[in-house]
């Protein structure tokens, strides 16, 4: 594109177009209204009105993840900006590419305590990937560009440009991105040599596993095809994150489910038990090893990340391969051929006989009785209604309906499964659905929810009404904070501190009070028909499910314990020794 | 876990090439202060002013893993171009540049003063500035020299001392 003179503020939606955005989830205010007069003029980017900065944030999250495209926020200075940081953290740190633009009071003004001034560069440089504050008119144009090269390059992030009044109004020259050359360049080639230690340590294992992340899925399309034929051509298991679900087809006999504190139990034994364990995309977080002393204790570990510092940080690795996770597996692929080496599975029978036994355990058995619902029970119908149906987005809050949705619904494809998965952000659910429908108008997206997170982000119900968004909002009502109560049943004598809401809307009126619909179920037997109801309804629809007020979410591997002392359920508690148990307990 | 090599705490000078924009020594700061890690020392300048690179000069200590957690999480900071370990990429000469004023009693006796001159003489420490009860030394050594120099001048009046920190460069010609 030819330079030309245009406002700070023409140039910030130029750059959005010749960035590919068409879609900018944001809020108005003073500091931004240059820029919200150039939208008024224009038709090439649309702006969904979200009800609160966090929303916008979340919603750009649903809609990054669900197209693999870069996000985008637009809000203003001040109580705009810190109301995003939440958001902005949540997608660091599940790396979520997005680009937040901030209005900034005006430069003469910065320090001075202005009216909505805040530090908002200083705030949020932890809580992005990078962030920049443009003083300057004709630095724009370059700085908004590398700021999208930067949340989409390496392994993907939030960056912030934070844009004072006056540079918004002032004329300068605008440059398309291909008029700069950016320095940051992160490498995506894995070391050859260190494939092939790969593929030779994958050949020669006796109980190999594959443990792949949300780096899969960050890869791209193609990622998650490589990762699919690698594990059917080797023969070996896969377990998979809750960040990674859906880069392997959750219906595929190799794959084991999820892995971690609520994983299930044949694919924490197995990662327990493995002599070589295949980290793909994936940062052995904390949720996910337990206690990290007997995490995978006698494995090798392969650990295939972008991002160099995900390597020994919280375990060390035999063999680091730092590079593109689909990069990395189609030359594993590749090699594998190009060795005639075949399916290990006859090899490793032993193995898989092995995880057949633990598979028998049926660690997701519950007891669903005649008349209340059980949470598990509420999505197996939903699961069921789902069935046959291609076009299928799930959001989930955070709690035990998000371990629940983790544990019963299907994932077949990738960047159809989005949830707050390192930071644990309640609330992230409906306007991340918001955001996913926006980029797919026609499928079905459902947000899993649980009654206290949901209220969370409620207002976003109104911008689903809005922009008739036919969102469906699944709530699994137990009336308590569910995560919440378990842990304090569990690990604080059953002293229910502050879990209970004791005064929750009716729901159903709720979703009428926005001028969605509402649906409720209080029985097995009317919870087929409610389902019903919610997929057939057009527009927002709330279903209120009421669930068991006291199931827990189990298999469980207690904070501080290892994966083979996983728990079953609520008479399964293998951690008896106190002394074990107070370690775990300051643990979150 | 159970290797003792692993738990042993070992002390590094990194040299880090920044491209020099605003907020980039918060950043590196912020890292350090966010995820618990050690700044022993800290110096920064400008050294290319066309490219707009700063060279920062940091002493850290931490096992081998958090060292080596170090150097990536600063690699992957944005305007960070270049992390080099001296302490692991061989020899290397560490300075500090220290201002050292000491101050005696006015008219105390003259011996004290020779003495002072003396020691600042084995140092290679140059006179800055003087009065009758005061001088001001510049010395440019090691930490442990600068240490020494300190240690000795302690016992012969009040000091006030700037210290700047290491500057390190590698031995050789190898360049960052």
């Amino acid at each position: 594109m030819s330079e030309r003179r245009i406002s700070g503020a023409e140039m910030v939606l130029a750059a959005l177009a010749d960035n590919g955005v068409d879609t900018v989830f944001g809020y108005p205010g003073g500091a931004v209204l240059p820029i919200y007069d150039a939208m008024f003029q224009q038709n090439a980017i649309r702006h969904v009105l979200v009800r609160q900065e966090g929303g916008a944030v979340h919603a750009a999250e649903g809609y990054a993840r669900s197209t693999g495209e870069v996000g985008c926020v637009l809000v203003t200075s001040g109580p705009g900006a810190t109301n995003a940081v939440t958001g902005l953290l949540d997608a660091l740190m599940d790396s979520i590419p997005l680009v937040c633009i901030t209005g900034q009071v005006p430069t003469h003004l910065i320090g001075n305590d202005a009216f909505q001034e805040a530090d908002t560069t200083g705030i949020t440089r932890p809580c992005t990937k990078h962030n920049y504050l443009v003083k300057n008119v004709d630095d724009l144009a370059r700085t908004l560009h590398e700021a999208f090269h930067v949340a989409r390059s390496g392994r993907p992030g939030p960056v912030l440009v934070d844009l004072p009044k006056d540079v918004q109004f002032a004329i300068g020259t605008y440059k398309g991105p291909e008029a700069f050359d950016f320095s940051y360049r992160p490498a995506y080639e894995p070391d050859p040599a260190a494939i092939a230690k790969a593929v030779a340590m994958i050949a020669a294992a006796e109980r190999p596993l594959f443990y792949t992340g949300g780096g899969v899925i960050n890869s791209g399309p193609r990622a998650a095809e490589a990762l699919t034929e690698l594990v059917r051509i080797t023969g070996i298991p896969c377990t998979s994150t809750l960040m990674g679900l859906g880069a392997f087809p959750a219906s595929d006999p190799q794959f084991l489910g999820m892995l971690g504190m609520h994983g299930t139990y044949e694919a924490n034994l197995a990662t327990h038990g493995c002599d070589l364990l295949v980290c793909v995309g994936a940062r052995f977080d904390d949720r996910v090893t337990g206690k990290v002393s007997a995490f995978s204790p006698g494995s090798q570990k392969i650990h295939i990340d972008i991002d160099a510092s995900s390597i020994n940080k919280n375990v060390r690795v035999d063999l680091p391969v730092v590079g593109d996770a689909g990069r990395a597996l189609e030359m594993m692929i590749q090699l594998w051929k190009e060795q005639g080496r075949g399916s290990r599975s006859k090899a490793i029978a032993p193995w898989w006989d092995q995880i057949a036994k633990w598979r028998a355990v049926d660690c997701l058995a519950y007891e669903q009785g005649e008349t209340v619902i059980k949470p598990q029970y509420a999505l197996e119908r939903l699961r069921e209604a789902l069935k046959g149906k291609d076009n299928v987005y799930i959001t989930t809050e955070v709690g035990q309906h998000q371990m629940w949705a983790a544990q019963f619904l299907p994932f077949e494809k990738p960047n159809h499964w989005m949830t707050s998965g390192g930071l644990g952000t309640m609330g992230y659910g409906l306007p991340a659905a918001v955001g996913a429908q926006m980029a797919h108008p026609d499928a079905i997206v459902i947000d899993v929810a649980g009654e206290a997170s949901i209220l969370m982000n409620i207002q976003e119900m109104s911008t689903a009404v809005q922009y008739r968004l036919p969102v469906k909002i699944f709530i699994m009502n137990n009336k308590w904070m569910g995560m919440v109560r378990q842990w304090q049943e569990l690990l604080h004598g059953g002293r229910f501190s502050e879990s209970y809401t004791a005064a929750l809307p009716d729901f159903v009126k709720l979703a009428e009070a926005f001028g969605g619909k509402g649906f409720r179920a209080e029985t097995v037997a009317e919870l087929d028909q409610a389902i019903e109801n919610m997929l057939s309804t057009p527009g927002p629809v709330i279903l209120d499910v009421c669930v068991d007020e006291k199931e827990m979410c189990f298999p469980m591997i207690p904070g501080g314990a290892a994966h083979n002392e996983i728990m079953l359920g609520r008479k399964d508690d293998k951690k008896s020794d106190p002394a074990a148990r107070e370690e775990g307990m300051v643990l979150v | 876990m159970t290797d003792p090599a692993a738990e042993k705490i070992e002390r590094h000078t990194l040299a880090v090439l920044v491209v020099d924009e605003p907020g980039v020594l918060a950043r590196v700061i912020g890292l350090f202060a966010g995820r618990g890690y050690n700044i022993e020392s800290l110096t920064v300048a400008e050294v290319e002013r066309e490219a707009r690179l700063s060279r920062i000069t940091l002493v850290t200590s931490g096992t081998r893993m958090v060292i080596d957690q170090i150097k990536s999480q600063l690699e992957r900071l944005v305007p960070i171009r270049r992390v080099r370990d001296l302490t692991e990429e061989g020899p290397f000469v560490g300075r500090e540049l220290a201002l050292v004023k000491i101050m005696g009693e006015p008219g105390a006796e003259n011996a004290h003063r020779a003495d002072v001159l003396r020691i600042a003489e084995g140092f290679g420490a140059r006179i800055i500035d003087s009065s009758e009860s005061s001088f001001v030394f510049e010395v440019t050594e090691s930490t442990e020299r600068v240490d020494q120099f300190l240690a000795m001048m302690g016992g012969l009046g009040r000091l006030e001392v700037a210290r700047t920190g290491i500057v390190a460069i590698s031995r050789g010609p190898e360049s960052i």
